[in-house]
C-alpha cells in the first residue's frame, strides 16, 4: 500500500508541475517567438533593449537552432503547424519556404516603411528574396565568400598582388606550394563544403539550372570549367583532402602556414584579429577572382521572414524594422562581424576604414542569386557529395558532373510535373 | 601459486574489463569539470588542473538544461504511471480471463513487436499534428502509453498466480474489479516494480520520437536537448560533458539501486519466454 | 457481463491504444509509401499522387539506398557476432566460481546499457578524436599509429560498431549469464575426469547448451541492430562519403529533412522486409541445428 501512496504523491507533484509550467501567462503581455540559426541568436539579444522601450508590453523569446539541423527542424515545425512569429532564414531556403506558403508577403510592407529603403540594398541580395515578383524577406546580413590569405607567404612565392583571374590563381597556388613542400598546403578547400565550387560554379555565365529551372545544368562548359579547376587544386596537392571538422581551428592553421588561402566569410576577419594578433599586417583579403575578372560569388546572407500562421504580424514587421534601421545594422556588425545588407551603413567609419572589408564591399555589388527553386537545398547536397568523390575518391569529372545532373533532374522531376499541370489548360 | 593463476587471470580480466567499459564514463565526469578547452590536449588529460563548475553553470543559465531534465522527468513519470495502468490490465487479462481467441490475439500482438517502430513515425506525427499534439507532453506519451512488450512482460508474470486464489473470490461473490485490485495487484507487485523501472528508464533515453514531435527547446526531452547541443557547440566538449553528466545521472542512480528489479525483469522478458 | 465481456473491458483501453497509435499509423505508412507526398503534397494535398510501388522500385535504383544498405549490413554482419562474443566472454567470467565481487563487476558491466545512446554517443565522438582521444593515445602508447576514426571511411564504421559493442554488450551478457548458470556443473565435472581441455569443454558443453539461449540473443540483436540510427546522428551525421548512413538514417533524412514522407515510408518497410526475413534465417538455422542435436 505504501507504494501506491508513494505513487499517488509522485503523480500529484507532476501534474502540479505540469500546471506551473503552462500558468505562467500574463493576458496583455505579447510574447513574439524568434527563432534563430547560430551566433546570431546569441548577439540580437544586446540589441533588443531599444525595441523593447518602445514596445513594453512585449516578450521576444529567442530560440537558438544549430545550422546542421534547422532544415528539418523548420520543415518539422511547418508540418506540425508549430512554427514561430518570425525567424532568421538563410536566403536560398526562401523559395522553398513560399512554395509551401509558409511565409508571410513583406511587398506592401516595405513599399510603405519610412526605414527600409529597397534601393539602398545590394541588388544581388535584395533579389534573393524576391520570388515571382513579391518580396518575401527583408535581408538581415549578408555573407559571400573571398579570399583570406598570408600576403608574406605569397610574396615569398614571388606575387605581392592577390590574384584577379582563375589562371592567376592557379600558378600563384603552384609556386606556394612548390614552396612549402610536401606537408603544407596552399588552399584550403574543405571536403564537407559545397560553398567554394558553388561559388567558383556562379563566377561564369552559364546558369547552373536550364529549361526554366527544370533541369539540371551541370555538364554545361563553364560549370566544367568550375569543377576542372577546383579538382586541379586537390589533384595537384594544392588543397589537403580534409573536412573542416579535421582542422577545427583554421585561423591557428592560417597562421602556422599550414595553408595560404582560404575561402571563407566575413565572420573570419574579427576571428583573426581576436585569435591571431601576431599576424596583423601579414594577411589581407581579396574578391573571389573569376574567369576573366574579379568574379563575385553567391549572395548569401539571412534574412528576416515572417509566418504566414502568426498571430503577431504587426510585431513581428516592427522588430523587422528595427532591426534594419541602419544604426542597428552597424551595431549589429560590430558584434558580431556580419556585414550590413544596406549600402547606407557601409558609410560607418568602422566599415569605412576597415581594410580587410573593403574587398567584401567590391564583391557585394557583383553577387548573383542562386536558382530560386524550393528543391534547391536538396541540390546542394548533391553538390556537395559531388565535390567530395571528386576530390577526396578521385571519381572522374566526366562522370560526377553526368552523376550530379541526372540526380538533379530527378529532384526537380515533380517541379517539372506540377509546371505541366498549371500550362495545361 | 599455480593455484592462484587461473584465479589471478579470471578476476584480473573482470578488472581490465570492468575498468575499460566504465571508463567513458568516469572521463565524462572529469571533463565536465575541466575548463574549456582544457580537455582539447595532447597528451589527453585525465583529470582538470582545477575543477569548475563553469559548465554545468552555463549548462543550465544559459542553455536552459534545467527545463529539459524537467521536461523528461514529467514525461517519463506520466508515462510510467499511465503504461502501469493500461499494460497491468491488458496483460491480466491475456493470462487469467478467458474469452474466445485470446491466444491468438496473443500471438498476433507478438507479432507487432518484429514491425519497427520507425515505419508508424511518419504517420503518426500527421496524427498527432490532427490532434494538435505536437509540441506537447502529450504527443510523446499518448502513442507509447500502451506497449506489446509491457503487455507480455505482466502475462508472464501474471500466468504463476494460482487460478484457485481467483475462482474463491469469485464464487465468494467479489467482482472482477475488486479482484483485480485487491488480490492480483498485490501479487504482481514485483512486476510492477519492474515494468516502473524498464518503462521510465525507455522513456528517458527514448530519442527519435521526441526528436520528430518535440521542435520548441522549451519542450524538449535531455536527449533531444543534447543532440541538438551537440551540433552546435561542436568545440565545447566540456559543455557537453556535463550536458551528458545530468542527462545519464538519474537513470543512472535509479539503476543502481533498484537493479535486482531491473535484471529480473530483464530476464524474465527473454529467457523464461 | 460474461467473463468475456469483464475480459475486454480490461483489455481495451491498451489495445484501443496499440491499435490506434501503431496499426493505424503502419497501414497508414504502407498507402503513404504508394504515394509521392513531398513538400508540394504538405502544402496542397492536391499535388499528391498515386504511384504504386514507383517508390520501392526508385529506392532499389538509387545508389545512395543501397550503400546505405550496405553500411547497415556491415554493422550487423560485424556487430552482431563482436556483441555476442563479448557478451558471452563477459558472461564467463562472471559465471567463473574463481571470480571475486561478481555483484559490482556485473553491474561495472552493464552500466553502459541504461544510458542514453546520445549523451554517451557525445562522449564516444571525443574519445575517438583524432588528436585528442583517448583511443588514439592509446594505441600510440601501444606502438601503433592513430586512426583518423571519424574522419577515414574505411575506419568510421568500425568506430560506430566499437561504440555499439560497448553500449550493447551488457544485456546479452545478463541472458548468457543466467542461461550458463542453468548448465549443470556435474556435466563439466565429468568431462574434467575424461581429460577434456577447457577448450573441449567449452565447444563440446557449453555452447550446444547454450544453443536455444545464443539463438534467442542472436535474433534480438540482429533485430535491434537493423535499426541503427542514434549513434550516426549523433557521432558522424553519416559522414564522411556517407560511409555511416544507415537505412534508417536515410529513412530519417528523405522523411523529416526533405519531406519526401512517400519516398521515407517506403524505405521504412523495405527495412521491415529485410529484418523480418533475417531474423526468418537465424529461426531457420536454429531449428535446423536443433534437429541435428
Amino acid at each position: 500500500m505504501r507504494f501506491a501512496r508513494r505513487m499517488r504523491y509522485t503523480f500529484i507533484a507532476c501534474a502540479a508541475l505540469l500546471i506551473a509550467a503552462c500558468a505562467s501567462k500574463n493576458p496583455d503581455q505579447v510574447t513574439l517567438k524568434f527563432w534563430t540559426i547560430g551566433r546570431e541568436g546569441e548577439v540580437v539579444q544586446q540589441l533588443l533593449p531599444g525595441f523593447l522601450k518602445t514596445h513594453p508590453n512585449v516578450r521576444i523569446d529567442i530560440q537558438q537552432i544549430p545550422l546542421t539541423a534547422a532544415h528539418e527542424k523548420l520543415l518539422t515545425a511547418f508540418a506540425g503547424d508549430a512554427l514561430p512569429d518570425m525567424a532568421q532564414l538563410g536566403n536560398t531556403w526562401i523559395p522553398e519556404f513560399v512554395s509551401v506558403g509558409a511565409l508571410e508577403s513583406l511587398q506592401s510592407n516595405v513599399e510603405k516603411s519610412t526605414v527600409i529603403d529597397a534601393k539602398d540594398y545590394f541588388p544581388g541580395i535584395w533579389d534573393t528574396n524576391v520570388i515571382d515578383g513579391t518580396l518575401y524577406g527583408v535581408p538581415w546580413y549578408v555573407d559571400t565568400r573571398l579570399i583570406f590569405y598570408r600576403t608574406d607567404l605569397l610574396a615569398d612565392a614571388g606575387f605581392p598582388n592577390p590574384p584577379n583571374t582563375w589562371d592567376e590563381w592557379a600558378k600563384q597556388m603552384a609556386a606556394v606550394k612548390a614552396k612549402v613542400g610536401k606537408d603544407k598546403f596552399a588552399v584550403f578547400f574543405p571536403l564537407n563544403e559545397f560553398e567554394p565550387l558553388l561559388n567558383l560554379g556562379l563566377q561564369q555565365t552559364d546558369p547552373l539550372l536550364k529549361d526554366n529551372d527544370t533541369r539540371g545544368n551541370f555538364q554545361s562548359p563553364g560549370f566544367r570549367h568550375s569543377m576542372e579547376f577546383y579538382e586541379q587544386a586537390f589533384r595537384n596537392n594544392w588543397a589537403p583532402k580534409m573536412s573542416n571538422t579535421e582542422l577545427p581551428n583554421i585561423w591557428d592553421e592560417l597562421a602556422r602556414g599550414f595553408v595560404t588561402f582560404y575561402v571563407n566569410g566575413p565572420w573570419n576577419i574579427g576571428e583573426f584579429q581576436r585569435r591571431e594578433p601576431d599576424l596583423k599586417g601579414r594577411w589581407g583579403t581579396a574578391p573571389l577572382p573569376g574567369q576573366n575578372g574579379p568574379g563575385g560569388g553567391a549572395a548569401g546572407g539571412s534574412s528576416f521572414v515572417i509566418f504566414h500562421n502568426s498571430k503577431n504580424k504587426q510585431i513581428a514587421w516592427e522588430l523587422t524594422e528595427y532591426l534594419s534601421a541602419i544604426p542597428q545594422q552597424q551595431k549589429f556588425y560590430e558584434l558580431t562581424g556580419d556585414l550590413p545588407p544596406a549600402r547606407s551603413a557601409w558609410n560607418a567609419p568602422i566599415l569605412a576604414n576597415d581594410e580587410y572589408v573593403k574587398a567584401f564591399r567590391t564583391q557585394l555589388e557583383l553577387v548573383k542569386a542562386t536558382p530560386k527553386v524550393p528543391e534547391w537545398e536538396r541540390i546542394t547536397d548533391q553538390l556537395w557529395h559531388a565535390q567530395e568523390r571528386v576530390a577526396r575518391g578521385g571519381e572522374p569529372i566526366d562522370q560526377a558532373l553526368r552523376e550530379l545532373d541526372t540526380a538533379t533532374d530527378k529532384i526537380l522531376e515533380k517541379r517539372r510535373w506540377m509546371l505541366e499541370q498549371k500550362a495545361a489548360p | 601459486m599455480k593455484q592462484r593463476l587461473p584465479a589471478i587471470l579470471v578476476n584480473g580480466a573482470l578488472v581490465i574489463a570492468a575498468m575499460l567499459t566504465i571508463f567513458p564514463l568516469l572521463w565524462m565526469v572529469s571533463v565536465s569539470f575541466m575548463h574549456p578547452g582544457e580537455a582539447s590536449a595532447f597528451p589527453p588529460p585525465l583529470l582538470p588542473a582545477k575543477a569548475t563548475w563553469d559548465n554545468y553553470h552555463e549548462l543550465f543559465a544559459r542553455a536552459g538544461m534545467g527545463r529539459n531534465l524537467l521536461n523528461s522527468l514529467a514525461i517519463a513519470t506520466a508515462l510510467t504511471l499511465l503504461s502501469l495502468a493500461f499494460n497491468l490490465s491488458a496483460g491480466y487479462a491475456f493470462a487469467k480471463l478467458h474469452f474466445p481467441g485470446r491466444d491468438k490475439l496473443f500471438q498476433y500482438l507478438l507479432g507487432a513487436l518484429v514491425i519497427p517502430a520507425q515505419v508508424a513515425m511518419i504517420p503518426l506525427f500527421l496524427m498527432m499534428k490532427s490532434m494538435h499534439l505536437v509540441n506537447t507532453y502529450g504527443g510523446v506519451i499518448l502513442p507509447t502509453v500502451a506497449s506489446v512488450f509491457g503487455i507480455f512482460l505482466v502475462r508472464q508474470y501474471a500466468r504463476s498466480i494460482p487460478d484457485d486464489l481467483l475462482e474463491a473470490a469469485r464464487l465468494d461473490g467479489a467482482g472482477e474489479f475488486y479482484i483485480f485490485s485487491r488480490i492480483v495487484l498485490p501479487l504482481l507487485k514485483p512486476i510492477v516494480v519492474t515494468l516502473a523501472i524498464f518503462t521510465f528508464l525507455a522513456s528517458w533515453n527514448d530519442f527519435m520520437w521526441p526528436l520528430i514531435v518535440l521542435s520548441d527547446q522549451e519542450w524538449q526531452t535531455a536527449p533531444v536537448a543534447i543532440a541538438s547541443l551537440s551540433r552546435e557547440h561542436v568545440q565545447d566538449n566540456e559543455l557537453m560533458m556535463a550536458g551528458s553528466v545530468v542527462t545519464i545521472l538519474p537513470v543512472l542512480i535509479l539503476f543502481l539501486v533498484l537493479q535486482r528489479h531491473y535484471i529480473q525483469g530483464l530476464l524474465l522478458g527473454s529467457v523464461k519466454g | 457481463m460474461t467473463e468475456s465481456g469483464k475480459a475486454w473491458t480490461f483489455l481495451s483501453p491498451a489495445l484501443l491504444i496499440i491499435g490506434l497509435f501503431f496499426f493505424v499509423p503502419v497501414l497508414a505508412a504502407f498507402v503513404l509509401s504508394l504515394t509521392d507526398f513531398d513538400l508540394y503534397a504538405l502544402a496542397d494535398i492536391h499535388n499528391l499522387r498515386f504511384v504504386g510501388f514507383a517508390n520501392y522500385l526508385d529506392a532499389l535504383q538509387t545508389s545512395l539506398f543501397w550503400k546505405s544498405l550496405v553500411n547497415t549490413l556491415y554493422f550487423v554482419v560485424v556487430g552482431v557476432p563482436l556483441s555476442i562474443a563479448a557478451s558471452l566472454g563477459a558472461a564467463m567470467l562472471l559465471n567463473s566460481p574463481l571470480a571475486k565481487l561478481k555483484g559490482t563487476f556485473r553491474t561495472a558491466l552493464f552500466a553502459p546499457v541504461v544510458t542514453t545512446v546520445v549523451a554517451v554517443a557525445v562522449i564516444w565522438r571525443y574519445l575517438l578524436h583524432t588528436r585528442y582521444g583517448f583511443i588514439n593515445y592509446a594505441l600510440i602508447h601501444l606502438g601503433i599509429h592513430s586512426v583518423d576514426w571519424l574522419g577515414d571511411p574505411h575506419w568510421s564504421m568500425p568506430a560506430i560498431i566499437l561504440f555499439a559493442v560497448w553500449k550493447n554488450f551488457g544485456y546479452n551478457m545478463i541472458i548468457l549469464l543466467a542461461g550458463l548458470q542453468g548448465i549443470p556443473p556435474d556435466l563439466y565435472e565429468a568431462a574434467r575426469i575424461d581429460g577434456a581441455s577447457a577448450w573441449a569443454q567449452f565447444r563440446h558443453i557449453t555452447l550446444p547448451s547454450l544453443r536455444p539461449v545464443l539463438l534467442l540473443v542472436s535474433i534480438i540483436t540482429v533485430a535491434g541492430y537493423f535499426q541503427l540510427f542514434a549513434e550516426p546522428y549523433v557521432m558522424t551525421r553519416g559522414d564522411p562519403l556517407q560511409s555511416t548512413v544507415s537505412v534508417l538514417y536515410y529513412m530519417y533524412e528523405e522523411g523529416f529533412k526533405w519531406w519526401s514522407l512517400g519516398r521515407a515510408s517506403a524505405i521504412a518497410f523495405i527495412l521491415f522486409a529485410i529484418t523480418l526475413i533475417a531474423t526468418r534465417i537465424l529461426l531457420w538455422i536454429g531449428r535446423r541445428g536443433e534437429a541435428d542435436a
